[in-house]
């Protein structure tokens, strides 16, 4: 026994081949037997009469107005049927690819990839915060590159993500790795089980070029901003993606990459981490292994991560021989001074550290202390350098001058470098350190650095590797064995 | 889709800042789209700030809440073509020394040139002044009290000059029982709308009186009215957009109204004024107006509402109104339409933009339905109909909505985009595009060519600067 449903809708138009789409749409769904949209002028009536789809209702529609008529098995199917007609006949969107149609706004853009899942902001930070409020609100997650977003706005942007299961990277967040694919500054790695939640852009990629070079990859390398551990923001997103890589099945080992958390953000992450059931290790510069709970290893530096994270891989061996690089200088003995100068600023505080370690103080642009010692170490990617001026990684001839007055510079006893690749990055990095090196008027410095990159990367790993090294520079394996270099020749000519 | 979906199915990008992220994507085959965005086109910090505070948090709530109550009230409006009476008996207080005019307010020495001859020419029409010359005197004297249409249910195009006696269409949107009021389209050539005043025109103008007027009123008092909604529904799929080409919808409200004035008139009137009708291809074009202005006034006043309610230009200035801010008027200069002209005519004759017709365009027609003629897009541009349907597709930036009703075929019967949305303007740096008519800068010659302008900025900014205002005081 069929059910019969009329509906007129008052003053109601639309097109007829629209609503015999429509009907024909109705019609297929399962319990329907017969569906009709039509407006109700007289032919139609008739039409809708002899076909027999219209009771009383139906029969009082006027000219103008949208009859509704379905017969189906049971009420239950014709409310189902209503609601589906209900969106056909609604807000159509043009089809993807209907025009050329490059759109101005973010919710524009959204109408036409409506299958997007993530915004990717880098705007200047000004305008940052608002598109990604938009991005939310359209149910996008969020990579914010964008720096100078205010810490309130990051907090409620984060907030308003975590009551609405999405997630917001940074702001400031320079590299991710999603489901194998890199966003922003990042290097081309092999995909692979680990999951790595990191507050550090160039941090995640020096960690993840050493994993790929040792054979392993990274699953997700989720990028939580600089700000995300402290206390004003709370860890909202790492905490969520400790969730997230905890319920990867693929995600065998988990990497925490950071600065010390603030107090209150480093209990709930710890604990939160040491509870996920899968194995962690924590990289966070400035922490002692005994500050960790148990079950969450400790790194010492990016590339004990990796060795860590991949304890099976053979490390590559350090081969550099200390002896004649330390004779060279002694040589001249007004070369006493060691210059470091950073495009990647994790890497700058990650050698920072390891110099600290070995007795060897440090001014820099990022460390208030020992700022009146005679060696230096800057992060050019400072807010102090970058004003008005690209990135050096991704314009490195900004490091030029400062390297040139640092090679001709008869106190200067050894120089240290790092050379990031990857996209986003400028596309030959090791052009400008040969160029200075071939003007430098006075003799050479020890030149020391390493290529945070891959085989794969645009710019190709060996390729620059090579050239650096025909140039004279000593091209260590990690920025960490780079660093640890410059200690062992700075502490064997103290000796 | 929530993070876990990002993480599940991988990204699918869109960058909105740097290109070459979204390149890298695109290289590695990563699906990504871009958007081609660029910073607000002001620097006002204040201007910035009013929009940014509407756009978020509780207040973009608040302001979204009553957009969509602004915008069901466009979608659920009514329109129907009823009747048409002399000005005098719709619009209380027009008598003596009244003259309604387009756009925003404007007094009688800023007024352009054919804006002004429009007056003098009405002013003979009434008898205030027996000739052209006299008419000038009396408006330069002062005597002459000048107020918009939109203060009175009305609507004009160009000049948009009414008075006492000019027979007026009337539209009542029957979902909320309001009715607004537009003159007859005179025709082409040389018309008052264009700042005509010569005999021709003001003869012309008393026949509409004292002939059509009367007869479109019996005619449509016979039919019951014509429904809009549906008429427009159909041009817009017969390549009209109504403002710059009404050819479609002209042709069928004659269709409409041909069975019943044969009825209620003698065969050589009826002829003489289906003739007519027949013979301008805009004669609809203030039909739609009145329509338009009949669905966007029940549409005012929604506390907190970001959607324009009225759009005009005087000739001097362009003036809008936004719902959450009552009758208050956002008033700039208005800009030099863009587009081709008759034979003859340059860009150094045109008159700068004017009329109330961009009310088309605030209900989503005009230069936001370009997509459905793609006839008009040789107004501007290439003139292909990928540039018209990028122009509709720009709009819907900019807008609450689309109309599900009103379909655009070569948009897959995606609706117009309806309800600016004045926060959307000001953040994207997109303005509206109008469709227009342009208007000789001399009064008494007409109509030179037709093309496109836009809105001006500083319009929405004030608007915005003023919504925000408005709501941090209550």
């Amino acid at each position: 026994m069929s059910v019969l449903f009329n509906e007129v809708r008052k003053g109601v138009y639309l097109d007829s081949v629209a609503l015999m789409r429509v009907s024909a749409e109705i019609s297929a769904l399962s319990g329907i037997e017969e569906a009709v949209f039509m407006v109700g002028t007289p032919s139609n009536i008739d039409i809708m009469r002899n076909a027999g789809m219209l009771d009383a209702t139906g029969e009082e529609a006027g000219p103008n107005d949208l009859v509704v008529a379905i017969r189906a098995d049971r009420k239950a199917s014709i409310n189902r049927a209503i609601a589906h007609a209900e969106k056909s006949m609604q807000g159509r969107q043009p089809a993807e690819g209907a025009a050329a149609h490059r759109a101005r706004t973010l919710s524009g853009a959204h109408k036409i990839h409506t299958q997007a899942n993530l915004a990717l902001i880098s705007t200047p930070g000004d305008y940052a915060s608002l598109e990604a409020q938009t991005a939310l609100e359209l149910g996008l997650n969020v990579m914010i590159f964008s720096d100078n977003v205010p810490v309130e706005r990051e907090r409620e942007l984060k907030q308003y993500a975590q009551d609405n299961n999405l997630l917001v990277m940074g702001a400031d967040c320079g590299t991710a790795y999603i489901n194998g694919v890199p966003l922003a500054f990042a290097n081309a790695v092999n995909s692979g089980s680990i999951g790595v939640i990191s507050a550090s852009g160039t941090g995640l990629q020096e960690f993840s070029v050493l994993v790929h070079r040792a054979g392993g990859g990274i699953k997700h390398g989720i990028g939580v901003g600089g700000r995300d551990l402290s206390d004003s923001i709370g860890g909202i997103s790492t905490l969520t993606a400790i969730d997230l890589l905890a319920n990867d099945d693929d995600v065998k080992q988990i990497v925490l990459i950071s600065k010390p958390p603030g107090e209150t953000t480093a209990k709930a992450v710890f604990d939160k981490l040491a509870n996920c059931g899968k194995p962690v290790i924590a990289c966070v510069f400035g922490i002692r292994a005994d500050q960790l709970p148990d079950g969450i290893q400790h790194a010492r530096t990016l590339r004990h991560a990796a060795e860590l994270a991949q304890p099976d891989a053979t490390p590559a061996a350090h081969t550099i021989d200390l002896q004649p690089l330390a004779a060279a200088i002694s040589a001249n003995p007004t070369k006493q001074v060691l210059a470091g100068l950073y495009t990647g600023g994790t890497l700058c505080s990650e050698a920072l550290l390891i110099l600290d370690a070995a007795g060897i103080q440090c001014a820099s642009n990022i460390s208030s202390s020992a700022s009146d010692a005679t060696h230096r170490l800057l992060d050019l990617g400072a807010d102090e350098y970058t004003v008005g001026r690209p990135h050096p990684m991704i314009e490195p001839a900004v490091r030029t001058p400062l390297l040139l007055e640092a090679i001709n510079d008869q106190q200067t006893a050894i120089i240290l470098l790092d050379v990031v690749l990857g996209y986003g990055a400028h596309e030959d990095p090791a052009a400008s350190i040969i160029e200075s090196i071939a003007a430098a008027t006075a003799d050479l410095p020890v030149i020391v650095a390493s290529v945070c990159g891959t085989d794969e990367d645009p710019q190709n790993y060996n390729r620059q590797r090579t050239r650096l090294e025909a140039a004279g520079v000593i091209v260590c394996n990690s920025n960490s064995e780079a660093a640890e270099l410059c200690a062992g020749l700075l502490n064997s000519l103290a000796s | 889709m929530s993070a876990q979906d990002l993480l599940d199915d991988g990204p699918n990008v869109i960058g909105v800042g740097l290109q070459r992220f979204v390149d890298d994507l695109q290289l590695q085959g990563v699906s990504a789209g871009a958007v081609d965005w660029r910073p607000p086109a002001t620097k006002d910090p204040a201007v910035l700030q009013a929009t940014a505070t509407l756009s978020s948090g509780d207040t973009a709530g608040l302001v979204n809440q009553a957009n969509d109550e602004a915008v069901q009230r466009m979608l659920t409006a009514d329109p129907v073509l009823m009747d048409v009476h002399l000005a005098a008996e719709l619009i209380d207080g027009l008598g003596e020394h009244i003259v309604l005019h387009a756009g925003p307010p404007i007094e009688w020495p800023d007024m352009c040139g054919p804006m002004q001859g429009a007056v003098c020419g009405a002013i003979v029409l009434e008898g205030w002044a027996k000739d052209l010359d006299a008419a000038r005197k009396l408006a330069d004297s002062g005597k002459i009290t000048f107020e918009p249409n939109h203060h009175h249910s009305a609507v004009g195009p160009m000049t948009g000059i009414v008075t006492q006696s000019m027979p007026l269409m009337v539209v009542e949107n029957t979902a909320f029982g309001n009715r607004a009021f537009c003159a007859i389209n005179e025709g082409l050539g040389k018309v008052m709308r264009f700042g005509g005043n010569d005999d021709s025109v003001l003869e012309r103008l008393r026949w509409l009186e004292t002939t059509l007027g009367p007869l479109l009123a019996d005619t449509l008092l016979a039919c019951e009215g014509v429904g809009l909604k549906s008429l427009i529904a159909r041009g817009l799929s017969m390549g009209d957009e109504m403002h710059q080409r009404n050819v479609a919808c002209t042709s069928l409200i004659l269709r409409e109204l041909a069975a019943s004035m044969t009825r209620v008139s003698d065969p050589e009137t009826a002829s003489e004024a289906l003739a007519f009708i027949a013979g301008n291809d805009q004669f609809f074009l203030n039909v739609a107006m009145a329509m338009g202005k009949a669905i966007m006034d029940p549409v005012r006043d929604i506390d907190a509402s970001a959607i324009v309610t009225a759009m005009c230009r005087n000739g001097t200035e362009f003036g809008i109104r936004v719902s959450g801010c009552g009758d208050q008027w956002f008033t700039a200069p208005v800009e030099m339409p863009r587009g081709l002209y008759f034979p003859g005519f340059t860009e150094k004759d045109a008159n700068p933009d004017m009329g109330d017709s961009t009310i088309v365009e605030t209900i989503g027609l005009g230069g936001f339905a370009m997509a459905a003629a793609p006839a008009v897009a040789g107004f501007v541009g290439a003139g292909s109909a990928s540039d018209a349907i990028a122009y509709t597709q720009r709009m819907s930036e900019i807008t609450h909505t689309r109309n599900p009703e009103w379909a655009i075929p070569a948009l897959d019967f995606a609706g117009v985009p309806s309800g600016i949305d004045i926060r959307k303007v000001v953040s994207s740096g997109v303005p509206p595009t109008i469709n227009t008519g342009i208007a000789h800068r001399e009064p008494g010659i007409g109509q030179v060519g037709a093309g496109v302008v836009n809105a001006p900025m500083a319009c929405f900014e004030q608007a915005c600067v003023a919504l925000a205002e408005r709501l941090a005081a209550s």
